[in-house]
């Protein structure tokens, strides 16, 4: 008996607490932020939080970014059924058609992201990304891909420290100049510095899509992005250009490591990448004496970058509820404002979304910033559907190509059959 | 009622809160999981439209073709478990009859061979990841102090899947040993003195009274081991690129192309649907191997 009268008195006083705690926190709205855990990113969200907070006292704003980024997707899929997740979502651009197609997103609200608004104060790519006549996220920051270059290994290796190569050809012939082989025999194994590494999985599968194949005459997709088209001479020319690295010039390999990780560590002498990775070098390798040039012209003497960005969407569960769905708009428009643009360029390297604030003079004028800011002229995104596995075709590509022997065009037409699949399941499911 | 009946009733009281909490979390799910495979299930999406048996027959259409993720899956488990069971259970039994001779120090070697067990799958992968590493990796520097050429190990489609096993197969080998060593308590000393009064060799020692009187242990431990390599994951995601069972396909298991379809792809319902052609396979096999294996002994 006494014990059953304690757990009542227990139960009302819980009760009595949590009543009270409601009370308390009726007027308050919270939402929930989602992204991936990348050091600088989650502090320079931090900041805009507590900024955000302090002018809307009324809002409290969750910041979940314990999901590393190879999670992501499997957090959020995981999170959508059991009815929890976030009102505000942090998501490539490249996912847009798929969380779409899920009707995990809402559209932006056109009156107060209208697509003239978005047109004139946004980066072009930004306004590539209206799929199916509306817009559905929008970015703080966008990247674009330049090369970079190490200065120690140049000097190194008896070139000019100070003048990155312009052209693919000085580009394979720098590679060549500066990779070191252990007994200065040929091989991959024998690496002990690497000239430029072909790295599938990391940045160059866009490289190869939206620069090198266009740099070559080809073009990587139809216009209305549903028809694979990069498996064309020139595509396949583009191609073997890249993979040569490996099988002809033997100038690195992913074997060898991270391409990326190797540049950072200063093991490799060419590298192209985004510039986030700028934070990474900034944060693991202060040291290293690099530079940052436009990426080479081709062939036909263009120029090309690829441009991508994590964008900010509003979820269907901030959209059940009017006074969340207030609050996500409000903290939408703060975190994509010019000045939240130049606090994320000077804390995580990327360069603000809003033209403003990205052709600021500072920035232009900054020779590691510069370059990047150069290219958002002359971007290309592509309009994935699934981009894990687009990604993926492209690997195995150039794992038959280096793994298995097979022809470079051979390689690619696989690939292209098999990305025009994803492509067309996609739609298909969608009419 | 009485106190012993009280007692009883008790007893069942806690142990229905164990059932009801498995059913909940395992037994339910996986019924979900035959559900799920009958629909175009995309976790993020509000609504899951029915749509017959046509994710079975995209697994059918998948197997079908010269190449694919699917069959891939499926063939890599396949080799799992025809190369791993047998040559982790032939090792096992070799070294759990070596271990039952011995007798200085038998409790040492005892916990070497069981520590791999007992150790983190993950970081045991990784450390082997960083073994097959080309140039500085353990096992190259071994074979380039002994003037043999490098191996590419987990970098190439054909060595990649036996390297991955051979992981697995050192891994799980201290439970068999321990399993083999307590059936070969089992066995009455008697009988071993009977063969050699009869003058039997060694061998017909082992053939005719080691071997059929382990039965019990071995039958055990085909089928758990067999299932467990079926379900092979975690060493896979660990020490491929990305964690997605390459280079090409050649270490990806079925479990991991669930995954990957999943919760990469959200084709849950299609994930499903190979969950369920996965769960008939281990069926099929466990009901087969039993029903060899089971035979009883005289």
């Amino acid at each position: 008996m006494r014990l059953s009268r304690l757990i009542a008195i227990v139960l009302v006083g819980i009760l009595a607490v949590s009543l009270g705690a409601v009370a308390g926190a009726q007027d308050m709205v919270e939402i929930e932020y989602w992204q991936y855990n990348f050091g600088a990113r989650v502090d320079a969200m931090n900041m805009l939080i507590e900024q955000f907070e302090a002018e809307n006292p009324g809002i409290d704003v969750v910041h979940n970014s314990d999901i590393p980024h190879a999670n992501f997707t499997q957090e959020i899929a995981a999170s959508a059924p059991a009815g929890v997740g976030p009102d505000v979502v942090t998501l490539f651009y490249g996912w847009i058609p798929a969380y779409v197609d899920a009707g995990y997103l809402v559209p932006l609200p056109e009156d107060h992201f209208s697509e003239e608004f978005i047109l004139e104060t946004f980066s072009p790519m930004v306004a590539n990304s209206k799929f199916e006549g509306s817009y559905w996220a929008i970015p703080t920051a966008v990247r674009s891909l330049a090369l970079f270059w190490n200065k120690d290994i140049f000097a190194d290796a008896g070139l000019d420290p100070e003048s990155p190569p312009a052209t693919l050809d000085e580009f394979v012939a720098a590679a060549i100049a500066t990779t070191v082989y252990d007994g200065g025999v040929k091989e991959i194994y024998n690496i002990s510095r690497q000239g430029h590494t072909a790295a599938l999985a990391e940045q160059d599968h866009h490289w190869f899509r939206e620069v090198l194949v266009r740099q070559f005459g080809g073009a990587p997709y139809s216009d209305d992005g549903r028809t694979v088209t990069y498996n064309s001479e020139e595509g396949c020319a583009a191609f073997a250009w890249l993979a040569a690295f490996e099988t002809e010039h033997m100038t690195g390999s992913v074997d060898i490591g991270d391409a990326s990780d190797a540049f950072v560590n200063g093991e490799t002498a060419l590298h192209v990448d985004g510039s986030f990775r700028v934070g990474t070098i900034r944060g693991n390798n202060p040291d290293l004496n690099y530079g940052v040039a436009e990426l080479p012209v081709g062939p036909n003497g263009e120029q090309h970058t690829f441009g991508s960005y994590w964008t900010h969407g509003i979820t269907r569960r901030a959209n059940e509820d009017p006074a969340r769905l207030e609050a996500a708009i409000k903290f939408l428009q703060f975190i994509t404002t010019p000045e939240a643009g130049t606090l994320w360029v000077n804390n995580v390297g990327e360069l603000p979304a809003q033209l403003t604030a990205a052709s600021d003079e500072a920035i232009l004028a900054d020779p590691i910033l510069g370059s990047f800011s150069a290219g958002l002229a002359y971007a290309h995104s592509t309009a994935f559907v699934n981009e894990t596995e687009q990604r993926q075709v492209l690997i195995d590509a150039f794992d038959n190509i280096r793994l298995g022997g097979m022809d470079p065009c051979d390689a690619l037409d696989e690939a292209a059959a098999a990305e025009q699949e994803l492509i067309d399941n996609f739609w298909a499911d969608r009419e | 009622m009485t106190l012993a009946r009280k007692k009883i009733f008790w007893a069942y009281v806690f142990l229905a809160i164990p059932i009801v909490f498995f059913a909940y979390i395992r037994i339910y799910p996986a019924l979900f999981a035959f559900q799920m495979s009958l629909h175009d299930y995309n976790p993020l999406a509000a609504e899951q439209p029915f749509v017959g048996l046509e994710n079975y027959e995209k697994v059918f259409e998948e197997l079908g073709r010269k190449k694919s993720a699917t069959k891939a899956a499926f063939q890599n488990t396949i080799s799992y478990v025809a190369l791993g069971v047998p040559i982790q259970l032939c090792l096992a039994l070799l070294i759990a009859l070596m271990l039952n001779e011995i007798r200085f120090m038998s409790t040492l070697y005892r916990i070497l061979f069981f520590l791999p067990f007992v150790t983190s799958t993950i970081a045991i992968a990784w450390v082997f990841r960083m073994l097959y590493q080309p140039r500085f990796g353990l096992f190259n520097v071994v074979l380039q102090m002994l003037s043999l050429p490098q191996q590419p190990f987990l970098r190439s489609p054909q060595q990649a899947l036996p390297s991955v096993l051979a992981l697995v197969i050192w891994q799980g080998m201290g439970f068999a040993v321990i399993i083999f060593l307590a059936g070969l308590k089992q066995i009455p000393r008697t009988y071993y003195e009977a063969a050699e009064v009869d003058g039997a060799s060694r061998w017909h020692t082992f053939r005719y009274i080691t071997f059929p009187l382990l039965n019990p242990s071995i039958v055990y431990l085909l089928v758990l081991q067999t299932i467990s390599f079926l379900r092979m994951f975690a060493p896979v995601v660990a020490m491929t690129q990305l964690g997605r069972g390459g280079p090409l396909d050649s270490t990806l298991t079925v479990v991991l192309h669930v995954y990957n379809e999943a919760f990469g792809s959200y084709n849950m319902g299609f994930a499903s649907s190979l969950t369920v052609a996965l769960f008939a396979l281990i069926l099929g096999v466990t009901i087969i191997q039993l029903s060899i294996t089971s035979r009883r002994i005289n």
